[in-house]
């Protein structure tokens, strides 16, 4: 505005710094909005004028990659074996959760849970010998991420786990996630013991067979449907699954039923879905997984297509920079703590499920979750202001995913890794926290801000490559 | 011992953690304590402090130190608790205002559309890049903040300019737009005075006295300080200029300013030949010839030129203000007389404690007429220059709003601490005979002066009841602190009270006069 026409006019001002120039407004009864800036990212001030000169090619790619997340239709379409679906699976291969890590720097939960299934998979008997096995270079590690696959937690998935396998029915791509071991001593927390495995083999041996069955029967199941259905329940799909895992739960409990004769496992299935609530988490993330999956390699866009944890580095890939990982210290989440533990007990930051709020849910969805706003602070007001402040590092917004508080305002969708550097607010994280020693399990829940750091070597990564051309 | 805790991306604002940190500095078993962002200034200020520790090398803006000093190793964990707590408190008290507080500019302008003036004080390093991306999306800025690089400053006033958008700063802290004071204003009538200022306490001046002469203000630009330097060449000046010429609510124009550079000058007397309506300006220390070129009425003090443009407004002579002040001075006689009765024999000095930069100036200005030897932290002749601000020499004025006093701090104008313990510092002194200060009322500045600093003058009057206290307060009676009443508690405490900080130089001028006769 001109200050030709400034003058006479209402003055409405934006207050960057001292809040008592807000206050003093305030009194006075004049318009005032507070920003509550923090600085920008260090990052060198040549990559961001890089940015900055490119803004126009940049932002036309990310629309690209915006309506590719948004026309994504993942699909739940069946239940396999992981060797036999997941691309480069083999008999001597971890998957695991994160960006790519070597055995010398893996965590204690991750640690756990790869020795778990060295064990699951009849490799070694005990700890020690599963160690040893582990550390002699038979295995081969790999990240889930570049195997169409995701994760929660420690994420390690081996050749015989059977796994969820989803399709996006719009760009033809697929992903694929274990089933949820529900809570208490399980392989993602980094659990191994013989209670641990005993429940992988049921599942691989009872759960698995009849879920297939009951899929095969339905056909397919529309998640995306189901997500939109859970926010307006009050879930945000990673801290909190309850409704999903309720919808999910009408939509194959008769199939089920139909599907399997055995009076006493359709019970014991139906009963271990019912009595987990995160179920519908290991649906959740690979419908993330699957839908930007398909925005991958379009060039120039500085959109996030992973963002994820191994326990020990936090990861980014972006849109645009095809293959490329940006690596920094993962954090220790504030988090509320199981009774007897605090935050010394846990883990820096584990797990793909960061992948919901890569594609608008989780953290990005707070606001529609209410339930579980005493990670966030403890007042609903705390979760909507998260949401919102989202909405700033967003390239856009979601055409599905809706949050009801905020009149059906679709979530932020599409991380924007320029606006993460240049407003210094990185993305907000649902998460649970594991023990920082293997076999110990689960010791809390909470949130996060991701690290800075990934961000900058992304975006400069990004700046480096527009450079080049 | 010192022992510390780094929190890796939590930003907090320096005010917050000058608050907090007062609050752990007195905390049980702490001996000293920091809280502060990483920045390599504030990591130079631990060192110094002897409070920096190896591992904070790795560590930078966006990281924030906790150091702790103490002798109770035991301690440690519980005071580290607590600063915990403080610091949530604070966060808290931010985000329990019920509304969303946006993260950025862009948020902001989402949430207020119409929005159009930022108001930029965060630290001046990043400063430039806001008030940037504020005039971009189309608002006028205040750039309240200092330490702004220079050319930062020209990149934003050329694209101001360009885009007929005000630039006001960086380090502008007083504007009045429509009415509204900003940042450190004070609550003025409105009128047909409009007024251009490179100086913010000239400003305050400026407009509080036109204002409690029953007249009033249309707009109060300011400009920042540098604007009337050369390599600035006034660009925010002149475009004020062009604003309050097609303004057709204002009708007399007051320039308030240091002397511009001769390049500056000849730009603005240019543009003064354009404008038809009457122009007032104070340009504090410049040879009045020089000024009048332009055909502006040259004040040589900040009073002469608001009761000049109320004169103007008022439709009298205005050599009637000259009659006025002329007057005004033949009348001190018994105030001196009463004033000079009270100094013991011995003591010679004037000592000028000045929250406001420019009533620091224009003090200087009205005593280097008469009296040699006035040493200053802003003196503009090297030779009086003040080895060491903190202690004074002969007679002196310091301006406790210079950098060397703010850093880590805020601004005496808020935080009266400083200008407290300089007071009791003087009394202290055998050869002190006059304490001499200012108090700037409005908004920005501390609601309870009173409270701050009645206390502390008791005090001095008690350790040394022979010196003259002189204050002269910037302020109206619709400032939130209430002039009259601020005033009727001084005189209350046998404080000589000046109507303006130049009448109060005039009687300071007079009193040391006859004392060293």
């Amino acid at each position: 505005m001109s200050f030709k026409k400034l003058f006479g006019k209402k003055v409405e001002v934006v207050n960057i710094g001292l809040d008592s120039f807000k206050d003093d407004l305030e009194k006075q009864g004049e318009k005032v909005i507070n920003v509550e800036w923090t600085p920008p990212a260090n990052i060198d001030k040549n990559i961001l004028k890089i940015l900055q000169d490119n803004k126009v090619i940049i932002e036309a790619a990310n629309e690209k990659v915006l309506e590719i997340i948004l026309n994504g239709k993942p699909y739940l379409v069946g239940l396999d074996i992981a060797r036999n679906v997941i691309p480069g699976m083999k008999d001597n291969l971890l998957l695991h959760s994160g960006p790519p890590i070597t055995w010398d720097r893996v965590s204690g939960p991750m640690k756990g849970a790869m020795i778990g299934a060295i064990i699951y998979e009849g490799k070694a008997k005990n700890f020690d010998k599963a160690e040893k096995v582990a550390a002699s270079g038979e295995f081969d590690f790999s990240p889930c991420h570049e195997h169409e696959t995701v994760g929660p937690m420690a994420g390690v998935v081996s050749a015989s786990m059977p796994v969820f396998v989803l399709k996006n029915e719009e760009y033809g791509n697929y992903a694929y996630c274990t089933l949820n071991e529900g809570l208490g001593k399980v392989l993602r927390y980094g659990a191994y013991d013989s209670e641990t495995i005993e429940r992988l083999k049921w599942i691989e041996n009872e759960l698995y067979p009849t879920l297939k069955n009951a899929v095969e029967f339905i056909g397919k199941i529309d998640l995306k449907n189901i997500i939109a259905q859970a926010l307006h329940m009050g879930d945000e799909v990673h801290n909190r699954n309850r409704a999903g895992t309720s919808l999910f739960y009408r939509a194959i409990a008769p199939a089920i039923v139909q599907t399997c004769d055995k009076q006493d496992v359709v019970a014991k299935v139906l009963n271990f879905i019912n009595g987990n609530d995160h179920f519908f988490l290991n649906l959740s993330m690979p419908v993330g997984k699957v839908t930007l999956d398909a925005a991958r390699n379009i060039d120039n866009s500085s959109i996030v297509v992973a963002m994820c944890r191994n326990g020990t580095d936090f990861g980014l890939q972006l849109a645009g920079t095809k293959d490329s990982w940006f690596v920094g210290e993962a954090l220790v989440p504030d988090a509320l703590y199981f009774p007897g533990f605090t935050k010394d007990d846990a883990n820096p930051d584990i797990g793909d499920s960061s992948i919901t709020e890569t594609v608008g849910l989780g953290g990005f969805a707070i606001a529609a979750s209410p339930a579980i706003v005493q990670f966030v602070g403890g007042s609903a007001n705390d979760a909507v202001n998260y949401t919102l402040a989202m909405y700033e590092i967003a390239f856009g917004e979601n055409n599905m995913y809706q949050i009801p508080y905020l009149n059906f305002r679709g979530t932020p969708t599409g991380i924007d890794v320029t606006k993460v550097v240049e407003k210094g607010l990185t993305p907000f994280i649902d998460t649970g926290v594991a023990h920082k020693y293997p076999g110990i399990g689960q010791v809390g829940a909470g949130v996060l801000s991701a690290p800075m750091e990934p961000f900058i070597k992304a975006a400069t990564g990004l700046a480096e490559q527009l450079k080049t051309k | 011992m010192i022992k510390s805790l780094v929190k890796k991306g939590e930003y907090f604002d320096s005010v917050s953690l000058m608050i907090v940190g007062k609050d752990v500095a007195q905390m049980d078993n702490v001996l000293d304590a920091t809280v502060v962002m990483a920045t390599q200034e504030n990591k130079s200020i631990l060192k110094t402090a002897g409070l920096y520790l190896d591992e904070f090398e790795k560590y930078d803006d966006t990281d924030l130190l906790i150091v702790i000093k103490s002798d109770h190793e035991d301690k440690f964990d519980e005071i580290f608790e607590n600063v915990d707590n403080l610091l949530s408190e604070i966060r808290n008290k931010k985000d329990d205002q019920g509304t969303f507080t946006p993260k950025s500019l862009d948020g902001a302008i989402q949430f207020q559309p119409d929005s159009n003036i930022a108001l930029i004080s965060i630290a001046g390093r990043y400063a430039g890049a806001e008030a940037m991306k504020a005039l971009k999306h189309g608002l006028n800025v205040m750039l309240f903040s200092d330490n702004v690089p220079l050319e930062t400053e020209i990149e934003l006033k050329i694209y101001a300019h360009a885009n007929d958008l005000l630039m006001m700063g960086p380090d502008c802290g007083t504007a009045i737009i429509n009415g509204i004071p900003l940042a450190f204003s004070n609550v003025v009538n409105r009128g047909n005075i409009g007024i251009i200022a490179a100086s913010g306490t000239g400003l305050q001046e400026v407009s509080s006295i036109i204002s409690e002469e029953g007249f009033g203000i249309s707009q109060a630009i300011g400009t920042g300080g540098r604007d009337i330097k050369e390599q600035v060449g006034g660009i925010m000046f002149i475009s004020s200029l062009e604003a309050l010429k097609n303004d057709e609510n204002t009708k007399i124009i007051v320039l308030v300013s240091k002397p511009p550079h001769p390049t500056v000058l000849k730009k603005i007397n240019d543009k003064l030949k354009e404008i038809s309506k009457p122009v007032v300006s104070i340009f504090l220390g410049a040879d009045s010839r020089l000024v009048k070129e332009g055909g502006a009425v040259a004040a040589k003090t900040l009073e002469e030129a608001a009761l000049l443009a109320c004169a103007i407004s008022d439709e009298v002579e205005i050599s009637k203000v000259n009659e006025f002040l002329e007057e005004r001075r033949t009348s001190y006689g018994s105030i001196v007389d009463k004033e000079i009765k009270k100094i013991s024999s011995g003591r010679k000095y004037l000592r000028g404690l000045f929250s406001g930069g420019t009533l620091c100036d224009e003090t200087q200005i009205i005593l280097k007429k008469d009296i040699e030897n006035i040493f200053s932290n802003r003196a503009s002749d090297e030779k009086f220059a003040l080895s060491d601000s903190w202690i004074s020499k002969e007679h002196t004025l310091v301006d406790l709003g210079e950098d060397e006093f703010t850093v880590g701090r805020l601004h005496p104008m808020m935080d009266f601490d400083l200008r407290n313990k300089r007071i009791l510092q003087e009394a202290k002194d055998k050869e002190t005979a006059i304490i001499l200060f200012d108090l700037v009322l409005g908004y920005g500045a501390n609601i309870d002066p009173i409270g701050e600093i009645l206390p502390i003058i008791n005090k001095a009057q008690t350790i040394a009841p022979d010196i003259s206290f002189i204050c002269s307060v910037t302020g109206t009676e619709q400032d939130p602190q209430d002039k009259n009443k601020v005033i009727e508690m001084l005189e209350k405490n046998d404080i000589l009270v000046m109507p303006s900080n130049a009448a109060a130089a005039e009687i300071v001028n007079l009193i040391i006069r006859n004392i060293n006769k």
